[in-house]
């Protein structure tokens, strides 16, 4: 890798006693690959930090039922209320230990004729855990306990939208698509991306000058206009899992490209190996060379570009969907949800509705960082 | 240098009608054509049937809607090609006169983006590599992690966010300020554009910068600890010389190979942070097109922008020979 990452040097140079026991380790004992990469991988203290991060998001989008204070289409008669957060002080200055809410009060402006609600103060509802609220089926299981939730009053952590939903349980329910997008885009690219990165490398000649003049043709293409394209033909009558279907497949149109470049250049320089022209003289057949020397030392690199492109593939759900032309209603996705904030006019009366960027900002980053402490552990150059 | 140039030409030309034909299977995915689908707007406005086979003819006879594919594809080609685009339906307006303007000013915001994130890019990188470890390095990593992860987009919805709530307008400036937003060009104008793209260039290139700040970075951490930097060091040279004349030249070398590469994120992140600031590039045109079904706009929007890329690349690539010549005389 010819540029090697700045992160790196930083970790080599600041790694204390834990990289003496690691090397103690080294010498002491044999280390699988595996497990080598597995130590090199935890080194990294941000990518560990990504990875329980993105452990988190996904257990959570998971679970969406059981983590959401709300159902994502229950609809409170609070439309665009403020954020209500639980509290700990109450209206006489009073600390509490358990936090609490309190219930609010419908009202309009008269000069503005905009909703104002009034905190009603005389009573305290406390937040609990575990929680009876709406009704959902998760895995064949009926329940209506959520993680936490007050009765009573309602906890909208970020408000609610402009029907009266809770925005923070629907931003929860929101990771299930905006996260799986990325991850089943990448896998269709990962696997385009091998398939015909390894063919072109392997067989080389004319084969290898078409493939590449198509992919220079695919990666000259400026993604969001032929995206915003692809998905305008999308037929808008189709179900929600359809159209999800379609999206992701639109998305990694243009993915796989760059990973099958890599795929290639990683397979020309393993063909060139001793240890391949070894195999070869030891009567090793194509298919299994293949196999046995290509397909593990591609598939390592082949998942760090994979994992650092995710990202790319979440963020391009989210700007398909935040303008309209993506995932739609009644689906829930983070663009989804951002379309709500598209105008200004909206922005000034309810700036909650901006929220689900950070959420994308943390996802993103997670990723960030996963895929370049995965890319310093498949790294051979890296030392300990 | 000839050869070179003339591999490379062909190989633009390869790639442009490649991306052509891509475009115009874009346009023939919807079921039924474009006279179909002009004979059903002129349906719904009730004209006679002797008026719609009137409008409908030309339309079909312009665009060989009666031949095979092959024929169709390269009357659209050709009309594409010598910037005759027609007229827009929905819009009810020559594309020429629709696009020109947003076209070239899309063109113009892209490459002043270049420009900024490749000097800023390359200026932070190097001064962060040169001060590692400092206070300074730090933080520029810190922004250059969270700019790569902010997307172009949202970066234009919290600057939205932001003045909206701080400052209490009702939008983010614009291209131009009032008084020139329908002036013709002039040197005035000229002042007056540039005053106010630096917001749009700093949004669309914040993920760019923070890209080349962390590559150039390394490149030059890399260089760094080259022996030839302390033998110019020991000959006496100036830091500034060190740094720019044997450290620069060497480790910026692909960043500019990369140049190519960053310009289809530029254009797209023009194309979609102008939807979200509603600015008068070709980005909310392009969206109507596809809204209205305007097929027809809309590829010939992506063409252009896909032409202009890989003319840009091709540019870029001279460029590089020119300045390097490792790869003016490979192979």
């Amino acid at each position: 890798m010819s540029h090697s990452d700045p992160g790196t040097q930083t970790e080599t140079a600041t790694v204390g006693s834990s990289s003496e026991d690691l090397s103690d380790l080294l010498v002491s004992q044999q280390v699988s690959y595996r497990q080598l990469l597995y130590l090199r991988f935890l080194r990294n203290k941000l990518a560990v930090a990504g990875f329980w991060i993105l452990a988190i998001l996904y257990v959570v989008a998971l679970g969406a039922e059981f983590f959401a204070p709300y159902d994502k289409i229950t609809r409170f008669g609070d439309i665009l209320a403020p954020p209500r957060l639980p509290r700990f002080v109450d209206a006489d200055g009073r600390f509490h230990l358990r936090p609490f809410v309190y219930a609010h009060e419908k009202g309009r402006d008269p000069e503005t004729l905009r909703r104002t609600y009034v905190a009603d103060t005389t009573e305290r509802y406390p937040l609990g855990l575990f929680v009876r609220g709406d009704e959902y089926e998760f895995l064949f299981i009926k329940s209506n306990v959520h993680l936490f939730g007050v009765e009573g009053a309602e906890v909208f952590l970020l408000g609610t939208d402009n029907q009266g939903r809770d925005l923070f349980s629907r931003v929860i329910y929101g990771a299930r698509l905006s996260t799986t997008i990325g991850l089943c885009g990448v896998a269709i690219s990962l696997v385009l991306g091998i398939i015909i990165g390894m063919i072109s490398g392997y067989l080389g000649g004319i084969v290898d000058q078409a493939i590449q003049r198509g992919i220079e043709v695919l990666l000259s293409f400026p993604s969001i206009p032929l995206w915003l394209a692809l998905s305008a033909l999308l037929p808008l009558d189709w179900s929600p899992r359809r159209i999800f279907f379609f999206i992701t497949i639109i998305l990694s149109i243009l993915n796989w490209g760059s990973l099958a470049r890599i795929v290639r250049g990683l397979t020309l320089s393993v063909k060139n190996e001793e240890y391949v022209l070894s195999a070869r003289m030891g009567g090793g057949g194509r298919w299994w060379i293949i196999r046995r020397h290509f397909f593990p030392a591609n598939l390592s690199y082949a998942i760090v570009a994979a994992t650092l492109s995710v990202p790319e593939m979440i963020l391009g759900e989210t700007a398909l969907s935040f303008l309209g032309l993506g995932l739609r209603p009644p689906a829930v996705s983070w663009g989804v949800l951002l379309q709500a904030s598209q105008k200004v006019s909206v922005l000034g009366v309810a700036p909650w509705l901006v929220s689900p960027v950070a959420f994308v900002i943390v996802t993103v980053l997670a990723f960030n960082f996963v895929g370049d402490g995965l890319r310093d552990a498949v790294d051979p150059h890296s030392r300990f | 240098m000839q050869q070179f140039i003339i591999r490379r030409l062909l190989n633009m030309l390869l790639v442009l009608l490649l991306s052509s034909i891509i475009s115009f299977v874009v346009v023939e995915l919807p079921p039924g054509d474009y006279s179909t689908v002009l004979r059903g707007q002129l349906e719904a406005e009730r004209l006679a049937p002797e008026q719609i086979e009137a409008q409908v003819k030309p339309v079909i006879e312009r665009f060989a809607l009666d031949k095979p594919v092959p024929v169709r594809f390269w009357r659209w080609f050709t009309s594409i090609v010598t910037f005759d685009f027609g007229y827009s339906m929905v819009m009810k307006q020559p594309i020429g006169d629709l696009l020109n303007e947003r076209l070239a000013l899309t063109m113009a915001v892209s490459f002043v983006t270049l420009v900024f994130v490749m000097v800023v890019g390359i200026a932070i990188g190097m001064f962060s590599a040169v001060k590692q470890y400092s206070g300074w390095d730090y933080l520029f990593t810190v922004i250059g992690f969270i700019g790569m992860a902010t997307p172009n987009f949202l970066l234009a919805l919290i600057i939205l966010f932001v003045s909206v709530m701080v400052f209490g307008s009702t939008s983010v400036g614009g291209l131009f300020s009032a008084e020139y937003l329908f002036a013709p060009w002039s040197w005035a104008k000229l002042v007056d554009f540039l005053k106010h793209i630096w917001v749009v260039v700093v949004i669309i290139g914040t993920a760019g910068t923070a890209g080349t700040i962390r590559v150039m970075r390394a490149q030059m951490l890399d260089v760094l600890s080259e022996p030839y930097m302390d033998t110019a060091r020991m000959k006496g040279l100036s830091s500034a010389k060190v740094y720019f004349k044997h450290g620069l030249r060497v480790a910026i070398n692909p960043i500019v190979s990369s140049i190519g590469l960053s310009f289809p994120g530029i254009i797209s992140g023009a194309t979609i942070v102008s939807l979200v600031l509603l600015l008068p590039l070709v980005g909310p045109l392009l969206l109507d097109a596809l809204m209205s079904e305007d097929m027809y706009l809309a590829s010939t929007i992506i063409v252009l922008l896909t032409f202009a890329l890989v003319i840009g690349n091709f540019l870029a690539d001279l460029t590089l020979a020119w300045l390097d010549p490792r790869i003016r005389l490979e192979n």
